[in-house]
């Protein structure tokens, strides 16, 4: 599998203040992301993630270090040639409309006459803005600017698309779509560099992934690695039965009515809990093993720091 | 092609922003200034006419090219509408120049605007067309060019209000820097003159596309000194460019 995307130690710092002060905001950065997989780039907010998109994207320069992008050095502007960007919160040209918007960075890329107004037009069906084509983009709302934002990252036809925070402005309906837009973008052989801090996302969607915190990678790997198959424990939903019965067996989170949800951490001790059950004559509404998530994992790296 | 597409849309934005309305501005101020002071001069009114459309037409293109270049650059970063432009297979020497070119193709559109509604004003009060007033408007027309390129390079490195403080400090140097000339004539030759002279070299000399006074009193206008005038136009915008794209070449947007 080729290398889409690598960065070797980028170091940057930003000079604050008055009399500057060197602040170190990505320090010593690795990682590389292969052909054709969807690649999450997970940290907390002011970790890092935008400064290292934006030293990707020759927006800024790393102080040390060196990127490749399909093996080109990220400072020539043909490196970009194959890449679509879609930043956290896009900013665009409010004065023109969604197809103005879009002509003009088709009109960028070289993209003329009929074969523009073909991708101008399959693009807004894609990212669903058919109907708000001719509308200044300024009477848009953040999820609108998210959806023409995606359709001008992809006009390029890229082989590399990077994302940042993609789902930031968008309804539960938008996620959803965004997600299956994404997925996808896989499909059609495309590599996508998806930055977020909800996790949800990144594990729904994401082949491999890396953890940025306080500029420092602290982890990276494919998905499956990172979370262990292992069961934490299982949380049953009782009816019927006093939460008092099950004491000796695993502790009662919470009632309601007469309904108990208990999170039991043997694995023997699940069989005893749905013979009780069974005994007193109560009824097992649901029964969910809980593995590792992300969130998990998250969690324990940034306390652990 | 990358070019023209950024210039057409910095046209594009100046155009939407309204700008060609000061046009009514300059209009109005033409006819009443010119009637106006027409009436409290003796002598002969259509040189009042022809001296106030001029400083007009160089006043309000002036007011545009600080007004608007020193926010050119600026305001896609403030904005951040850079991020997604520069993201693209884009050098960014050509984002300069387009919207270089996109605000002289505004001033120039606004400048033949101004000038024709001036030959008109000037027509019905002569019932006779001076051509020669249009060669003074293009030497406007050059020293506006040069301004947006100043406006342009403030812009790179500062905001808005500081770049046109040294905008308009730059043209004010740039009109007064002749007297330097005069100077250097009535110094003793030595440092002292060496001196004056390296500093006026360095310094702007706007007075270079002020043809105002020759083609209101009708006087000679020599072809060496308009061609002159035109390669220093080019040369010094060109310097004040290739400044700009140095300035821009490494510069990180945070």
């Amino acid at each position: 599998m080729g290398r889409v995307l690598e960065l070797e130690n980028v170091h940057k710092a930003y000079k604050l203040g008055f009399i500057p002060k060197k602040k170190p905001v990505l320090k010593g950065v690795s990682f590389h992301v292969n052909q054709g997989e969807i690649f999450g780039y997970l940290g907390p907010n002011g970790a890092g993630k935008t400064t290292t998109i934006k030293c990707i994207l020759n927006l800024i320069f790393p102080d040390a270090g060196r990127i490749t992008i399909f093996g080109e050095d990220s400072l020539r502007p043909r490196a970009r040639q194959k890449v679509g960007f879609l930043p956290e919160n896009p900013y665009f040209y409010d004065y023109l409309t969604g197809r103005e918007f879009l002509a003009f960075y088709a009109d960028l890329l070289g993209i003329h006459g009929q074969a523009r107004e073909d991708k101008i037009g399959y693009f807004l069906k894609l990212v669903g803005m058919e109907r708000a084509a001719d509308l200044q983009l300024r009477k848009y709302s953040r999820g609108m600017l998210q959806r023409i934002g995606l359709a001008q990252a992809l006009l390029n036809d890229p082989a590399l698309v990077i994302l940042d925070e993609p789902m930031g402005g968008l309804d539960p309906i938008g996620r959803k779509e965004f997600r299956d837009i994404i997925v996808n973008l896989k499909k059609e052989g495309k590599t996508v560099f998806l930055s977020s801090h909800i996790l949800q996302d990144i594990e729904m969607i994401c082949d491999r992934v890396a953890i940025i915190l306080a500029g420092e990678i602290i982890n990276q790997g494919y998905l499956g690695d990172l979370i262990s198959e292992k069961v934490l424990f299982t949380e049953i939903i009782i009816g019927g039965v006093p939460a008092a019965e099950f004491d000796h067996l695993g502790e009662s989170v919470s009632t309601s009515g007469d309904r108990v949800l208990l999170k039991v951490y043997e694995e023997e001790k699940i069989d005893q809990v749905l013979s009780l059950v069974q005994q007193k004559k109560g009824k097992i509404i649901s029964l969910i093993p809980r593995t590792e998530t992300l969130e998990d994992i998250f969690v324990n790296m940034v306390k652990s720091q | 092609m990358k070019i023209t597409t950024i210039a057409l849309n910095t046209f594009k934005e100046a155009k939407r922003d309204r700008v060609l309305y000061l046009l009514f501005f300059f209009v109005a101020v033409c006819l009443l200034f010119s009637r106006f002071l027409a009436l409290l001069t003796v002598g002969d009114r259509v040189k009042i006419i022809k001296d106030v459309g001029l400083a007009s037409i160089s006043l309000f293109g002036m007011l545009m090219a600080i007004l608007m270049g020193t926010g050119l650059v600026y305001k896609e970063i403030d904005k951040k509408t850079i991020f997604t432009l520069l993201a693209k297979p884009i050098h960014r020497a050509e984002f300069l120049l387009g919207k270089f070119l996109g605000l002289v193709l505004t001033i120039f559109i606004m400048t033949v605007l101004m000038a024709a509604v001036f030959m008109l004003i000037l027509f019905l009060h002569t019932f006779s067309v001076d051509w020669k007033i249009l060669l003074a408007i293009l030497y406007i027309f050059f020293e506006l060019c040069l301004m947006t390129a100043v406006a342009l390079l403030f812009s790179t490195f500062t905001t808005p209000i500081l770049a046109s403080l040294y905008s308009l400090a730059f043209y004010l140097i740039g009109h007064l820097s002749w007297s330097l000339e005069m100077l250097i004539k009535k110094v003793k030759s030595g440092a002292g003159r060496a001196a004056l002279r390296v500093l006026y070299t360095i310094l702007p000399d706007l007075e270079n596309f002020n043809f105002k006074t020759e083609v209101v009193h009708n006087l000679l206008l020599p072809g060496k000194l308009l061609g002159t005038s035109f390669v220093y136009g080019v040369v010094y915008t060109a310097f004040l460019l290739l400044l700009a794209m140095l300035v821009f070449r490494r510069r990180d947007f945070v």
